[in-house]
């Protein structure tokens, strides 16, 4: 960048930090628009508007300390760690912290956008990891440009001052606060090589527990999702969607809608072809246009609307005995070799033991707290957009396309969101937002009811998973075979077949690497029921059946199933899956102890109440749970919960706590009770009465979490919870109830064998 | 309400006094303040609440108010907000979550244990676990297991252990 003047120094920094100063003798690092710099917007600016600064980090004059976040926040923490990361590495006081959610900046580089703060995804449980060297960046030079500051106007080298609490101390006891040196801060030249972060030794804030920093603003009703947002003008529409993607309008008679007082307008909104799944509207829709919310529910309920039905009748049924079909089958090929390790046939003919189980789990649906809504404002000039998203650019693409816009013109703001699990990957909302915007040339704030969110979703595949395992006469698993028939997840989004699996299967997942002949097949079904990413995903349905398969081998061998378990890992060694991934079995020893001390394990045999246990790895995070059940009756009691996890370094434990207790219950409510049915390609649950998260009587009183103290580089937690809950609970269920639950939803299950 | 003109002054027996209008509408108490809604009056406190009054703590929860993301107290007692016309609601007392902390900005016992707590996932469904917590307080100020397992609140994060903590937290504090 070649533009500087006296008040914005535009030095790069390892290519991306920018110093500027802000309005009012401010302090910003940060990644500026392109235009903030080089149009060049005068400096007085800056500091009125975050969202057009793209700032990690201001300091104000007064000493405050506002910290963008770049990833939304759909519960998963990432305001608070994430603002905790750089505060720490400034040593901030956390007192005088405030943050603030960053939305889209795209940078027009020659018609090029470009994303400023890098990939603002939450998902995947990705945020901490692909932040953490970023934001400690940013923290550092502020820090070193505050020493430097300090240095000057004290007299002393700044190697002799440290920072602490949002001062910089001297050895001779003096002070000076963030605040008095924010604006010479910023007219000092960064450095030409990137500033060292601390060492771990000296996080203050950073392992230490903090609460949510919008605590306080959601406890008093003040935290506004997008749906709590309202914009001048706007009107408000709701939506009664076509049951078929594929079908249409047969009839419609708006008058009544009309004549609904408050009712602005009826328009319609239909997929466009051959746009990807999540680009564009999901199905055909007639849009309600009011005044307000309730006008328009009104209007709704008053449309005369035939739908023709698509060519679709497909039944859940009939997919689960497809799915069942094909792994039995022998002959059918599969879709994707996964993995193959050994020669699997060969070893389990010479074996002394061999057993087979098939599992069955059910299609679900991601039913967010807060529904599907956007507000949108579209005129020549420019767009703006409320987005509850987990993928702003993605939603920016949409509007981009639809618009015609180019990428400055396009605002997208994200404020805290109501649940995300996969479902705001997708932008079908976002381009009914767009459409209903542009056709009635006036904002609009879009909702959905929960009867639409839970029949227009992209849910998550019913899959059914069959293995083999054979036994040496050591008691050894020495060969593994898992079938797995599933709908992808990623078809029809514009991906090359080879990488279907990818959302069905971990290549990497347990037990390869323990088990010297090891075969993983997925087997495709087409489906034309729409689905898309999933919490947790692939790992919460392999998991559940791999499991649950462990603990049916420790059964037939009359072990112990934390026995088996500790067999089959073998020594704390580490082994080596490809693409560079390891296991590390210490690790994974170290957390099924863990539990299986808290639980008291010793007792298995001997109490009364069921004990289970399992474990699972992601990606260089270890997880287990111990659980114990008990049986009054038909009536099944959750009595201990108990997850071990190690993440490395955990950056806020009480965040981290908070989101593998709750992922924990989140897996424990879908296990227990939840499935999507459809017939006709139609969903038959309309509301959570019969898509029944579970009530607190369901669930444990309480949830141990033990977090193992770590100093790798923080991994992803935010569905780390998920997938050993489910297992340990069926397996608890088998100890105390001898049925063994191999297809879910479990309660009902277990009910028709007890 | 066909009385009210039969009150009013006649006209034009003073230069100064104009005759006052008739007030349409249904008068409510939210949160200690007087409002008066002159829209349509079948329309549920909800969407008053949210569309109107801009107070949006008050969260939708579905068709059947499903999930208990819409609880409010109406004369102490717990209700959807989604089943009551804004009609129902003449002379009544409404508190919302914004109503629950003082005026000088301290924290209610429980909000403040839902803090303490980190009883919060996305945050969504929080302000009606605080008001049917609260409900539940007021009639069993030292609640069993039991009778906090009646609370009808849904939540897909997962905070229901960290909720019931921070019930517990305000028993122990009530007791002590």
């Amino acid at each position: 960048m070649s533009h500087t003047n006296d008040n914005a120094i535009a030095l790069s920094r390892r290519g991306f930090l920018k110093v500027l100063a802000g309005a009012a003798g401010a302090l910003v690092v940060g990644i500026p628009f392109a235009q903030a710099v080089d149009a060049p917007v005068p400096p007085a600016l800056l500091g009125d508007t975050l969202y057009g600064l793209g700032a990690y980090v201001r300091i104000d004059a007064d000493g405050h300390v506002v910290i963008g976040i770049r990833d939304p926040d759909t519960g998963t923490g990432t305001s608070t760690s994430l603002a905790r990361i750089i505060a720490d590495e400034l040593d901030a006081d956390w007192t005088r912290v405030s943050t603030v959610s960053l939305g889209l900046g795209v940078e027009d580089d020659n018609g090029k956008p470009r994303w400023v703060y890098g990939h603002q995804t939450s998902g995947l449980g990705n945020s901490i990891p692909a932040a953490w060297a970023d934001l400690r960046g940013a923290g550092a030079l502020a820090r070193w440009l505050l020493l430097q500051a300090a240095a000057r106007r004290l007299g002393v080298p700044a190697d002799r001052l440290h920072c602490q609490e949002g001062n910089v101390v001297a050895p001779d006891g003096r002070r000076l606060g963030y605040g008095e040196l924010a604006e010479a801060a910023a007219k000092i030249a960064p450095p030409d090589a990137p500033v060292p972060p601390k060492t771990p030794d000296r996080y203050t804030l950073i392992g230490q527990p903090a609460g949510d920093v919008d605590a306080r603003a959601i406890v008093t009703g003040q935290a506004t999702h997008a749906l709590d947002t309202y914009m001048a003008d706007a009107l408000i529409a709701v939506l009664s969607h076509c049951p078929w993607p594929d079908g249409s309008v047969e009839s419609l008679d708006t008058s009544e809608a009309l004549a609904v007082k408050g009712v602005v307008k009826v328009v319609q909104v239909k997929p466009e072809a051959g746009v990807p799944l999540g680009q564009t509207v999901r199905s055909p829709a007639v849009a309600v246009l009011a005044e307000n919310t309730w006008a328009a529910l009104q209007g709704r309920a008053k449309l005369k609307l035939q739908w023709k039905a698509g060519a679709q009748n497909e039944s859940s049924a009939w997919f689960e005995q497809q799915a069942a079909d094909l792994v039995n089958d022998k002959n059918a090929q599969p879709a994707a070799r996964v993995r193959n390790d050994g020669d699997v046939d060969a070893a389990a003919k010479k074996a002394a033991h061999r057993l087979e189980a098939t599992y069955v789990q059910p299609w679900l649906a991601h039913a967010t707290a807060e529904p599907m809504n956007c507000v949108a404002k579209v005129d020549k000039d420019g767009a703006v957009l409320v987005v509850p998203t987990q993928a702003p650019q993605q939603a920016w693409k949409v509007v981009q396309r639809l618009t015609g816009l180019s990428p400055a013109q396009i605002e997208i703001r994200v404020p805290r969101v109501g649940g995300g699990y996969g479902r705001r990957l997708d932008h079908d909302y976002v381009a009914e937002a767009v459409m209903l915007a542009k056709a009635v040339e006036k904002p609009v704030k879009l909702m959905w009811t929960r009867d639409e969110d839970l029949t227009q979703d992209y849910y998550r595949s019913a899959t059914v998973h069959k293995f083999s395992a054979a036994l040496d006469g050591k008691r050894q698993i020495v060969s593994w075979n898992q079938r797995m028939a599933s709908a992808s997840a990623l078809a029809q989004r514009g991906l090359p077949d080879n990488q279907l699996w990818t959302s069905e299967v971990d290549a990497h997942q347990l037990p390869a690497g323990l088990v010297p002949h090891l075969r993983n097949d997925w087997y495709s079904l087409p489906s034309a029921m729409l689905r898309g990413p999933s919490r947790g995903m692939p790992h919460v349905s392999n998991a559940f059946a791999v499991e649950s398969f462990v603990d049916e081998i420790a059964h037939s061998l009359k072990e112990d199933p934390l026995v088996t378990r500790l067999r089959l890992i073998g020594e704390a060694r580490m082994i080596p899956l490809g693409d560079g991934r390891t296991l590390d079995t210490g690790r994974l020893i170290n957390v099924l102890k863990l539990v299986a001390d808290r639980i008291e394990w010793k007792n298995w045999l001997r109490t009364v109440n069921g004990l289970g246990i399992a474990c699972w790895h992601i990606d260089g995070a270890y997880v287990a749970h111990a659980i114990e059940t008990s049986l009054q009756g038909d009536r099944l009691n959750i009595e201990r919960v108990v997850c071990a996890v190690d993440v490395g370094r955990a950056v806020n434990p009480m965040g981290l706590e908070g989101q593998v207790a709750g992922a924990t219950l989140d897996a424990l409510s879908a296990a227990l009770n939840l499935s999507i049915s459809y017939k006709d390609s139609q969903v038959q649950q309309h509301s959570w009465k019969d898509y029944p998260l579970a009530s607190m009587a369901l669930l444990p009183d309480t949830t141990e979490v033990i977090i193992v103290p770590g100093d790798r580089d923080p991994t992803g937690a935010s569905f780390l919870g998920m997938p050993s809950a489910a297992p340990a609970l069926a397996n608890a269920v088998f100890r105390v109830s001898a049925v063994r639950v191999r297809r879910l939803p479990l309660l009902k299950e277990m009910l028709r064998m007890l | 309400m066909a009385n009210a003109q039969d009150q009013m002054p006649t006209p034009g027996t003073s230069n100064t006094i104009v005759p006052e209008k008739v007030r349409e509408g249904v008068d409510l108490e939210i949160n200690g303040k007087s409002y008066r809604h002159s829209g349509d009056d079948q329309m549920p406190l909800l969407w008053y609440l949210r569309d109107v009054l801009r107070l949006t703590g008050t969260k939708y929860s579905g068709e059947h108010g499903e999930g208990g993301y819409d609880l409010v107290l109406v004369d102490g007692k717990l209700a959807s907000a989604t089943h009551l016309p804004v009609a129902k609601l003449a002379g009544k007392k409404v508190t919302t979550v914004e109503g629950l902390a003082a005026t000088d900005g301290k924290l209610h016992p429980l909000q403040q244990a839902f803090v303490d707590e980190d009883a919060i996932g996305c945050g969504y469904c929080t302000p009606g676990w605080l008001m049917a917590s609260l409900d539940l307080l007021n009639r069993h100020p030292q609640p069993s297991d039991n009778d906090i397992d009646q609370l009808p609140n849904l939540c897909r994060c997962g905070c229901q252990t960290r909720v019931r903590r921070a019930i517990k937290r305000v028993a122990k504090g009530a007791h002590a």
